[in-house]
C-alpha cells in the first residue's frame, strides 16, 4: 500500500506532462486525458482511504521514502510521503473536488482553442497540492508550496490577452513570493534550531527548543500561511486571482490552494502549541480577516469578487479555529472540507450563471434567474444553505463548532474571538443572500452584450454576437453534474463528519482537547441561527423588497472602501509602492551623491592635482636641470643628516 | 702639500659648473660646464686615490674620461644638429617636450 502513495502524484503529474508536451495533436482528446488521469488519482485515494480505514487508529500513518533527494552530510532531504489522517482528508478533498471540477471544465471551456494546456495546467496544480499535502519534510512541502503557486500563476492568467488576467496573476505571483520568503525562513530556521526539516524530528525536539525560537518559527510560518490563503496583510491577490476562468477560481481560490495555509498551521500543530504568542497571533489574524473578507463580500457587485471576498473570511475562520490549539485544529480542518465542497459549488454555479449571460459578471444585471436556470438555482441555493449555517447542512456543522471553540478559549480573548466569530456569521448570511437575491430573484436587470472587442473573451458563451441580449439556459450536463455532486457534498458533508467521528478520525494527528466554552453548546447554536436570521433578514429587506439598481448607488463612505477592498490596494500602493519608490530613489541618491562622490572627487582630485604638477614639466633643460641638482643636493643632505644622527 | 686642498679646488670647480650649466643659455658653454663638474670629480676620485693610498679613485677616474669622451660625441652631435634645424644654441629655444 504504501508504495501508491507515490502514484498518486504521479498520475496528474504524468497528465500535465504529456498534455504540455504533447502538442496539438492531443487537442481534441487532451481534456479527456486529464479528467481520466485526475479520475485516477482520486481512485488510488479511495483505495488508500478504504485500506486505512481498516487499521487500528495509531497505525493508520504510511511513510513511503523515493530517495534521498538532497543526499549532503548534514543535510539530508528526502523525497519521502506520509500519509495520515490529515494528509488522508486532503487527498480526498484535492482529488474529489479536482475530478469534478475537471469534468466541469470539459463543458466551460469547450470554445477555448487552449482547451488542452487548460488541462494541463489543472493536473499539475493537482500534483503540486497532492505533493504539498503528502510531503514528508518542510522542504518537500516547500517544493509543493512553490508549485500551486505557479499553477495558480499559469492559471489566473490563463486568458493572458487581457491585460487584467497578466496584472492579475502577477500580482497573484509577487504577493505570494512575500508569503514564500516566511516559509523559507522557517525552514532555515528550523534547520538552525533542529539540525533537520523533517516532520517527525521536528514535531518530537519542538519540545525543547526555546519558546522564542518556536515564536519566530511559529511567526514565518503564519507569514506563509497569509500569503497562500490570503489573511491580513497579504489578502490583496484574491480578488484579483478572479480573472482566472471559473473553474480555477473554484479548484485553486476556493477550495483546495487557499487553503494550504490552514494545513501548514495545522501540520506544524506541535510547533505552535509550544509557542503561545503565536498561536494568538494566528487567531488575531484569522479574526481580522473574517471581518475584513465579510465587509469586502458585502460591497462587491462582481459575482466572483463577492465570493473570493467570502472565501478569504471563511478561510480566516480556518485559521482562527487552527489558532485555538487542539481545541481548534479538527474544526479548522472540517469547515476547510466543508467549504471545500460548498463554496466549489457556489463558484461552479457562479461559472454556469455567467455561462448563461454572455460572461457578464455584475450581480446588478442579473435578476431573476432561477426560471432560466433550475439547476443552477438549487444546486446554488444548497451551496448559499450550507455557507450561512442552515442547520442541518454542512457549514452548520463546522462554522457553529469554530463559533464554540472561540468562546471555549477563555478569558476575555474568548469573548472577543466568539464575538467576532459570531458577527462573521451574521455578515456571512447578509453578503450571501444578497448575493442570491441579486442574482436569482427580482426582476430582469439584463442588459445588452458588451462590444466583442471590449470583451475579447475566450469564455465559453463567446459565441454570442455582441450587443445581443443574453439568453440564460441551463449548461450542459458536464457542468451540471458537478454542480450537484458539490450541492450533495454540501449538504451532506457536515453532518457525515459530525455523526461519523470525523474528530476522532484526525485526533491522533492534530490531537483534541474538549474546550470548556463559558457558554453552553445549545446556547451558542442558538446565538449562531439567531444572527444568520438577522443577517438574512437584513439582506431581504435592503434587496428582496427593493428593486435593485442596475447602476450602483454611491454608497456610504464604508460601502465605497469595501468596494475598493478597504483600500488594501491604496494602501499597499501608498507604502509599498510609493514607499519603495521613494526609498529606491533616495538609495540612488545616496549611490550617486555619496559612492560615487568618493570615486569620481577621488578622480577628480587626483586630476586637478596632476593639471597642477604638469605645469611643472615646461620643457626647459635648466629647469630640469635645476630639479635633479635640488634633489640630489637634498638626498645627500639628508644622507648626511641621518649619519650624524 | 696637504691633499685636502685639492678637494677644496675640486668642489670649487664642481659649483662653477654646476651655476654655469644652471644658468647659461648657450649650449656649447652649458656643455663644457659639465665637462667641467666631470673633470672636478676626476680630481676628487684622484684626491682620494691618493689619501686612501689605493688605485680605486684613479680607474674610476679613467673611466668617467671614456664616458665623457663618448658624452662630448653625442652631446655635440645633437647640439650641432638642433643648430642647424633652428639656427640658435640656446636651450631655452629647444623647449618642444611640454604639453
Amino acid at each position: 500500500m504504501d508504495n501508491l502513495i507515490a502514484l498518486l502524484i504521479a498520475a496528474p503529474l504524468l497528465g500535465a506532462l504529456v498534455l504540455l508536451l504533447g502538442g496539438r495533436r492531443l487537442d481534441k482528446s487532451g481534456h479527456w486525458l486529464g479528467t481520466l488521469l485526475a479520475a485516477v488519482s482520486f481512485v488510488i485515494g479511495l483505495v488508500l482511504f478504504a485500506d486505512m480505514l481498516g487499521k487500528s487508529a495509531d497505525d493508520r500513518a504510511l511513510h513511503q521514502t523515493l530517495y534521498t533527494w538532497i543526499p549532503v552530510e548534514g543535510f539530508q532531504a528526502d523525497m519521502a510521503f506520509r500519509l495520515d489522517q490529515l494528509s488522508m482528508t486532503f487527498v480526498l478533498l484535492i482529488t474529489g473536488v479536482g475530478t469534478l471540477i475537471h469534468v466541469y471544465s470539459i463543458g466551460y471551456m469547450e470554445h477555448d482553442e487552449r482547451r488542452r494546456r487548460f488541462f494541463g495546467y489543472l493536473n499539475l496544480f493537482v500534483a503540486a497540492m497532492l505533493l504539498l499535502v503528502l510531503a514528508d519534510n518542510y522542504l518537500l512541502l516547500y517544493f509543493g508550496w512553490e508549485g500551486v503557486g505557479l499553477a495558480s500563476y499559469l492559471l489566473i492568467g490563463f486568458w493572458q490577452h487581457k491585460p487584467t488576467a497578466a496584472t492579475a496573476a502577477k500580482k497573484a505571483f509577487l504577493v505570494n513570493r512575500v508569503g514564500d520568503m516566511g516559509l523559507s525562513i522557517a525552514i532555515m530556521l528550523m534547520f538552525t534550531t533542529f539540525g533537520t526539516f523533517a516532520f517527525g524530528p521536528v514535531f518530537e525536539a519542538s519540545g525543547q527548543a526555546s519558546e522564542g525560537k518556536l515564536t519566530a518559527i511559529g511567526l514565518m510560518l503564519l507569514l506563509a500561511a497569509c500569503g497562500k490563503s490570503a489573511q491580513v496583510p497579504l489578502q490583496s491577490w484574491l480578488g484579483d486571482a478572479m480573472e482566472g476562468p471559473t473553474p480555477v477560481s473554484a479548484l485553486i481560490h476556493a477550495a483546495t490552494m487557499v487553503t494550504a495555509g490552514v494545513y501548514l498551521i495545522v501540520r506544524s500543530a506541535d510547533i505552535f502549541d509550544a509557542a503561545p504568542d503565536a498561536q494568538l497571533v494566528v487567531t488575531v489574524v484569522g479574526a481580522v480577516t473574517l471581518l475584513f473578507g465579510a465587509i469586502v463580500g458585502c460591497a462587491k457587485d462582481d459575482i466572483k469578487k463577492a465570493l473570493a471576498g467570502s472565501t478569504m473570511s471563511q478561510i480566516g475562520y480556518m485559521i482562527l479555529a487552527a489558532g485555538l490549539g487542539p481545541i481548534g485544529y479538527v474544526f479548522a480542518i472540517m469547515h476547510l472540507v466543508t467549504h471545500g465542497f460548498f463554496k466549489a459549488g457556489l463558484f461552479l454555479g457562479a461559472g454556469s450563471v455567467m455561462h448563461g449571460m454572455n460572461d457578464e459578471v455584475d450581480m446588478r444585471k442579473y435578476g431573476g434567474l432561477r426560471k432560466y436556470m433550475p439547476v443552477t438555482f438549487v444546486t446554488f441555493g444548497l451551496g448559499y444553505l450550507a455557507i450561512i449555517g442552515f442547520p442541518g447542512l454542512s457549514g452548520f456543522f463546522s462554522k457553529d463548532k469554530i463559533i464554540e471553540a472561540a468562546f471555549a478559549k477563555g478569558g476575555t480573548e474568548g469573548w472577543i474571538l466568539g464575538a467576532v466569530t459570531l458577527l462573521g456569521a451574521a455578515i456571512t448570511a447578509y453578503y450571501m443572500t444578497r448575493v442570491m437575491l441579486m442574482t436569482f430573484f427580482g426582476e430582469k436587470r439584463w442588459q445588452p452584450a458588451p462590444d466583442a472587442d471590449q470583451a475579447p473573451s475566450a469564455e465559453p458563451a463567446a459565441e454570442h454576437a455582441a450587443g445581443a441580449m443574453p439568453h440564460p439556459h441551463e449548461s450542459p450536463k458536464s457542468m451540471v453534474i458537478p454542480m450537484i455532486l458539490l450541492a450533495v457534498g454540501s449538504v451532506a458533508a457536515g453532518a457525515v463528519f459530525e455523526f461519523a467521528g470525523f474528530v476522532e478520525w484526525l485526533e491522533p494527528v492534530t490531537g483534541f482537547e474538549h474546550g470548556h466554552s463559558p457558554v453552553s453548546a445549545a446556547a451558542v447554536t442558538a446565538a449562531t441561527v439567531a444572527v444568520m436570521v438577522i443577517g438574512v433578514g437584513l439582506a431581504y429587506l435592503q434587496y428582496g423588497r427593493r428593486p435593485v439598481p442596475v447602476v450602483a448607488p454611491r454608497g456610504s463612505l464604508l460601502t465605497r472602501a469595501a468596494r475598493r477592498d478597504l483600500l488594501q490596494d491604496d494602501f499597499n500602493h501608498a507604502v509599498f509602492v510609493t514607499g519603495g519608490t521613494h526609498l529606491t530613489r533616495s538609495l540612488v541618491y545616496v549611490d550617486h551623491s555619496l559612492v560615487d562622490g568618493v570615486v569620481n572627487g577621488t578622480a577628480a582630485a587626483v586630476g586637478g592635482l596632476s593639471g597642477r604638477l604638469r605645469k611643472l614639466q615646461n620643457g626647459y633643460a635648466r629647469t630640469y636641470a635645476v630639479s635633479m641638482f635640488g634633489g640630489t643636493a637634498v638626498l645627500i643632505a639628508a644622507t648626511l643628516l641621518m649619519r650624524a644622527v | 702639500m696637504n691633499p685636502v686642498n685639492y678637494l677644496y679646488l675640486a668642489a670649487l670647480l664642481f659649483t662653477i659648473g654646476a651655476a654655469g650649466v644652471l644658468i647659461r643659455r648657450n649650449a656649447i658653454v652649458v656643455f663644457m660646464c659639465v665637462e667641467l663638474m666631470l673633470n672636478a670629480c676626476n680630481l676628487a676620485f684622484v684626491t682620494f686615490s691618493r689619501m686612501h693610498g689605493n688605485l680605486d679613485g684613479q680607474i674610476i677616474a679613467f673611466f668617467t674620461m671614456v664616458v665623457a669622451a663618448a658624452e662630448v660625441v653625442v652631446g655635440l652631435a645633437i647640439i650641432v644638429s638642433v643648430f642647424r634645424a633652428r639656427h640658435s644654441a640656446s636651450v631655452d629655444d629647444a623647449s618642444l617636450m611640454k604639453l
